[in-house]
């Protein structure tokens, strides 16, 4: 029988794994030296928060992996031997396989800082990296965070938390602004400010000062400040985690490269996941795309291939989420931070300054190119067919209601947002439908 | 903030310790007339003689030593009867009622003539002492959103020394409250001028209890609307909820007493409410003229028709989160230990066998009860009815419902009763399994298994197990509280009433066109 091993046990591993055993009785074996069993990484900041033990983040009971016939390994793999197939673990043991998935996630980005390996400097992704902010972070007063994507807005979130004051090192003139429209941007810089966070835009880490006894005392900015502080957040995205393959007969650049079918150069070895490069990436997606999402549908495609059913990675619709500190953020479709040359846009804000909507449509034809929903939360189904189906914006304002997931009660603001439609634009001026009866409402007939 | 958060914890501990221990505080002189009054005919025959000999001239200064004799007397001489088969002598009433009427009579201390300074000092202090400690968060707990932090690290919320305290404090004081209500005797006088304004008799232990029930809901409701004072959903249950207890469940009865009318909780339904096809309650109701026959049918229509076509176009929720007493000292006080509850596939399984076994154990109790109440004939198959009736009392109505339901909060969660024993849920649930609109939306493909929803689901169910797979989550143990949706941080939970086809959704898979969301 054929033994399928999968290095990683993160979202795409085990997504490979689980579609592998749905369809087939292969021997399928998961290797990882971060865990012994599967654990949702985004979930980490929860039990540094207090929200969740470590245990409620795992999404499979432990009983779980045995009733399905998947053995896991913890051991760390130090070299691929591709022409044997076999796997070199560190601590000496051998592992042989017969299809190979290589799903090894990411690791912090270090940019050759002065000071960047002292005591109390770290990224943040993996389970090690909870157990080290915790020891790094007891017991003091002031952090310092460098670089504004998700994960740094994350730690901000945790350390404040613990009561732990923040600067936050952001190296674009507003928040994430490389990826968020300019309104939604400034609506989180204000959100991260409402948090007592000393948001320093523009600014850029220039070396991090020892106490002495190699931990970290202060840091120094670009424009020459000294800030002091116990502990430095590296939150400058991540790399592919790849090292134990270089010089070795697979073709890596940044990540290990695939084609359409996650296959690499070799034979019976396929990379899924954060550290995979697509060779020709889907139409509109980057060639490395270190989203949950992805990664898990870069595992039951993946899964489908080794199955005999060989599937070409179509990761369909891009959407994605995150929250930061109170507000929920959903995208569907192509949202960029600057709007093309054809495209035209709808913006609206609540009063409170917390939620807003922007849609992205064709100038010409008014089709939706894609949304952003901070504070308000979009049915993913209905955003997704008519991405698909190519509605026009006048169509979706005017079926809005269809597309709302708040929770009962919550106010709805699809009123006001087609009222700063039809201001924009009066010349198109669309009238919402009525709304239904109490009493059939009441009963949700 | 903190200063006052501290300073209202102290003043709540003191509120807390000083009504433990007016257990053991007090003056109380029985007299001749005293004795006299509190025993029935048969029992001053059988002990008056002994107890006078006991009590007279004597001055006690707590209900517990006068409790303690009188009770050994008591069994004593009951004992001798049933040795000597004087069955017509045998008496048969539980001795810490009788005892707590001579001990109520007997008082002259502090609870009697001070009973609003008593009221003050107990109640008073821990309603003060609680909201002191409660309302600060609404500057504390920072901008609107969900505020988890630190509830895994705290020995309260995490059962540590402070949950342990809790558990044993509520179980004992569920013991007493259920078996020794004479050692409950002060706090039951410090009560009793409330208990004469509404229902114009003096107070019992359950109007005691239901007083405390009423004011630690509304406190502990006034901290459910801070925390989740960005929820709609949340603020209006907790309101409705709130509402349902205190009007439903503890004034309109007290009320109806006044006027003569039988007691009766209108949105207490049968089988929750086990005792409602008693004989001694149906003959109540039915010697009450026209409105105890409404009240009758009233109950059956209750039970028959409003609870499954309820239950069918909003789930059990309606019920569990919206109106029931117990789920509404669960969502209020019980909010805090939500997240002990177990999450495990073994705990569900023995959930589905445990709730469902008493479910039919209330059904064939109500059975061999009308049975009896027909044909007049004690005993079905056999067996008593009123030993039936008896053992459910017992082991379902005080043991599981409140010591273990409630006494077990700091353990194993907020909803123990609910999830584990409450056969009104077991038939909603069934309802809501098979015959219901409600569900619990997954949105497409957005879950990324943080965990949040499981973690702080009280009915201990695996929400994120469906939301990973894109399923709908469709389980009769559900009672809708929507906690999380609301801890969900990317939007994936939506409690809904929609069509029932394609309520439980199919899992998400990829096909041709890429991931394939649609959910019908």
């Amino acid at each position: 029988m054929k033994h399928i091993v999968i290095v990683g046990n993160g979202i795409s591993g085990v997504t490979a794994a689980r579609f592998i055993r749905k369809h087939t009785d292969f021997k399928i074996t998961i290797v990882s030296a971060e865990t012994e069993y599967f654990f949702s990484r985004t979930a980490l900041m929860y039990v540094y928060m207090g929200h969740m033990k470590f245990e409620h983040t795992k999404p499979y009971e432990d009983s779980f992996w045995k009733k399905n016939n998947i053995n896991l390994i913890k051991q760390y793999v130090n070299q691929v031997d591709f022409k044997q197939k076999r796997l070199h673990f560190e601590s000496g043991d051998v592992l042989d396989y017969d299809d190979l998935i290589l799903a090894t996630g990411s690791k912090p980005n270090k940019f050759g800082w002065l000071g960047q390996d002292l005591i109390g400097v770290q990224g943040l992704y993996s389970f090690q990296d909870l157990e080290s902010m915790e020891n790094n972070t007891k017991n003091i007063n002031h952090a310092v965070i460098v670089g504004g994507g998700l994960i740094g807005v994350e730690m901000a979130e945790m350390l404040t938390s613990r009561n732990i004051t923040v600067t936050f090192l952001v190296r674009e003139n507003s928040f994430w602004n490389i990826v968020l429209p300019r309104q939604e941007s400034e609506l989180i810089n204000r959100h991260i400010r409402e948090h007592n966070i000393d948001l320093k835009l523009s600014t850029e880490l220039k070396e991090i000062i020892d106490d002495g006894n190699g931990r970290v005392k202060s840091i120094i900015t670009n424009s020459g400040e000294e800030i002091s502080c116990e502990f430095v957040g590296l939150t400058v995205g991540v790399q592919p985690n790849i090292d134990f393959l270089k010089n070795s007969d697979l073709k890596i650049n940044k990540g290990i490269l695939v084609n359409e079918f996650l296959e690499t150069n070799l034979p019976n070895v396929y990379a899924i996941g954060d550290c995979a490069e697509h060779r020709t990436p889907p139409m509109g997606r980057r060639a490395i795309e270190q989203v949950w999402y992805s990664g898990r549908i870069m595992g039951e495609t993946v899964a489908h291939t080794i199955c005999n059913k060989q599937t070409p990675y179509h990761p369909g619709i891009w959407f994605n989420s995150a929250k930061f500190f109170d507000i929920e953020y959903q995208t569907y479709g192509i949202v960029n931070a600057n709007l093309g040359d054809h495209e035209e846009e709808l913006y609206w804000e609540y009063k409170d300054g917390k939620k807003c909507i922007h849609f992205i449509f064709d100038k010409l034809n008014h089709k939706l190119i894609g949304v952003n929903t901070f504070g308000i939360r979009l049915r993913h189904e209905v955003f997704d067919k008519w991405l698909r189906e190519e509605k026009t914006i006048d169509y979706v304002l005017l079926n809005l209601k269809q597309a709302n997931f708040d929770p009962e009660f919550f106010n709805n603001h699809d009123e006001e947002i087609i009222n700063e439609f039809n201001i924009k634009f009066p010349e198109v001026n669309i009238h919402a439908e009525k709304k239904k009866d109490t009493f059939t409402s009441l009963f949700s007939l | 903030m903190k200063l006052i958060k501290n300073i209202g914890l102290i003043i709540f501990i003191t509120g807390l310790v000083i009504f433990s221990s007016t257990t053991f505080m007090g003056e109380f002189h029985p007299t001749k007339n005293n004795i006299h009054q509190s025993l029935s005919v048969q029992q001053y025959e059988n002990i008056g003689v002994q107890l006078e000999n006991i009590f007279i001239g004597k001055t006690y200064t707590s209900p517990t030593v006068i409790s303690s004799e009188f009770t050994k007397i008591y069994n004593s001489v009951n004992e001798n009867l049933k040795a000597e088969q004087q069955w017509d002598k045998v008496m048969w009433d539980n001795p810490q009622i009788v005892v707590y009427k001579l001990i109520k009579s007997s008082a002259t201390g502090l609870f009697i003539h001070h009973q609003w300074l008593m009221f003050l000092l107990t109640f008073g202090l821990g309603i003060i002492g609680s909201l002191m400690y409660i309302i600060p968060d609404v500057i504390l707990l920072g901008t609107l959103g969900i505020k988890n932090n630190q509830i895994f690290q705290s020995s309260a919320t995490n059962r540590g020394w402070i949950g342990w305290i809790s558990f044993v404090y509520l179980v004992v004081f569920y013991i007493v409250l259920y078996f020794f209500p004479a050692i409950l005797s002060n706090q039951i006088l410090i009560v009793s001028p409330i208990s004469i304004a509404l229902s114009g008799n003096p107070s019992s232990q359950w109007f005691l209890y239901g007083l405390i029930y009423c004011t630690v809901m509304t406190v502990m409701a006034v901290r459910m609307f801070i925390k989740y004072r960005h929820s709609k959903y949340q603020i209006l249950r907790t309101g409705t909820v709130l509402f349902f207890q205190i009007a439903f469940a503890f004034l309109i009865p007290e009320v109806l007493v006044r006027f003569n009318l039988p007691y009766m909780d209108f949105k207490n339904a049968w089988p929750l409410d086990y005792d409602f096809f008693f004989d001694w309650n149906i003959n109540g109701l039915i010697s009450s003229g026209n409105i105890g026959i409404f009240m009758f049918v009233w109950g059956i229509v209750l039970t028959l028709i409003i609870v499954p076509v309820f239950t069918y176009f909003y789930g059990k929720r309606w019920y569990c989160s919206w109106v029931c007493g117990c789920g509404g000292l669960a969502e209020t006080l019980g909010d805090p230990y939500r997240q002990l509850s177990d999450k495990s596939i073994k705990a569900w399984k023995i959930e589905r066998y445990l709730i469902n076994s008493i479910l039919i154990f209330a059904i064939l109790m109500t059975a061999a009860t009308l049975y009896t109440y027909i044909s007049g004939n004690s005993n079905l198959m056999g067996i008593s009815t009123f030993d039936i009736q008896k053992s459910y009392g017992f082991l379902i109505g005080a043991i599981f419902s409140g010591v273990i339901g409630t006494g077990f909060y700091p353990l194993m969660g907020n909803r123990v009763w609910c999830r584990f024993g409450c056969p009104l849920a077991a038939y909603m649930g069934l309802i809501q399994r098979f015959k219901s609109r409600f569900r619990i939306t997954t949105n497409g493909g957005q879950c990324i298994s943080c965990g949040n929803c499981s973690t702080y689901c009280e009915m201990g169910i695996d929400v994120r197990w469906y939301a990973q797979r894109g399923q709908n989550i469709v389980r009769s143990s559900c009672v809708g509280c929507g906690v999380c949706s609301s801890v969900c941080p990317r939007g994936v939970l939506n409690l809904e009433n929609r069509n029932e086809s394609g309520r439980f959704g199919k899992p998400l898979e990829i096909n041709d066109n890429g991931l394939n969301i649609s959910n019908t």
